[in-house]
């Protein structure tokens, strides 16, 4: 289980703006140690984000989205109040959800 | 009898009987692209999204700044004006080209913003994909500070 994530979603004329700070190391497998053995990789491999169940966003990450990723999107048909959730799975299978009203 | 094949039959078991349960729901089982991911340059990265060669379009407006001071944090972000279903940013010389994936169903803006690492000065691809097709625009980003070595 992984820190929270900073979500930040507001409504605006119909579209809703969301943006998410992810508190994920997004290890990318290329670094060395001290030693010179290779640190595994461990990144988040989807990011899914839901308003009422319904899928609004997803995004499949790399090991090169930086470190602590940000993502930053907009969708319409979400009113103030609504619940936008967004969970995260890496390659190690932790996961974490966190959930938002939207503003 | 070879113990870590017991090992990964048991944990694949595992996760089947989560993603069965509910445990894992329909969207969080959704295959990552591993083959996509391990492309090391755009054509395995479209072949891996079964799409032919990328088009260069001018709909496509992608954000990225000229010089990267620091390649571990470098912003990017595309917006187009085509019915986009699928964004990809792509780096180049990066050791696996694609850097990330976005599915965008219907109700969401063709745009997105994030923020990749870049191990050296590369053309950064923002790859759109609208009816079928795959449309691209690039830019070279200039890195004075890798973000993927040690």
């Amino acid at each position: 289980m992984g820190d929270p994530m900073r979500i930040r979603a507001t409504e605006n004329g119909g579209v809703t703006e969301v943006k998410i700070l992810m508190k994920h190391d997004m290890e990318s497998g290329q670094r060395k140690d001290a030693t010179g053995k290779v640190i595994p990789a461990w990144h988040i491999n989807t990011v899914v984000a839901k308003v009422k169940d319904k899928e609004v966003f997803t995004a499949q990450f790399g090991p090169a989205v930086s470190k602590d990723p940000f993502l930053n999107f907009k969708f319409k048909g979400a009113a103030k109040g609504d619940k936008l959730s967004v969970t995260w799975v890496d390659n190690r299978a932790d996961t974490r959800t966190d959930e938002v009203a939207i503003a | 009898m070879n113990p870590k094949r017991r090992d990964t039959l048991r944990l694949m078991a595992v996760i089947g009987l989560m993603a069965s349960t509910g445990l894992i729901t329909q969207a969080q089982a959704a295959e990552w692209n591993k083959l996509a991911f391990d492309g090391k340059s755009l054509d395995d990265v479209l072949k891996a999204f079964g799409g032919g060669a990328a088009e260069k379009s001018a709909d496509v407006s992608f954000n990225a700044p000229d010089i990267a001071e620091n390649g571990a944090v470098v912003p990017v972000g595309v917006s187009t004006t085509l019915k986009a279903t699928e964004i990809a940013i792509v780096v180049e010389k990066n050791p696996s080209a694609l850097a990330a994936h976005f599915s965008l169903p219907a109700g969401t803006e063709p745009f997105v913003s994030t923020r990749v690492k870049m191990g050296q000065t590369s053309n950064v691809l923002a790859l759109v994909k609208a009816d079928g097709k795959w449309f691209v625009a690039s830019k070279e980003v200039k890195v004075t500070l890798g973000g993927c070595g040690g």
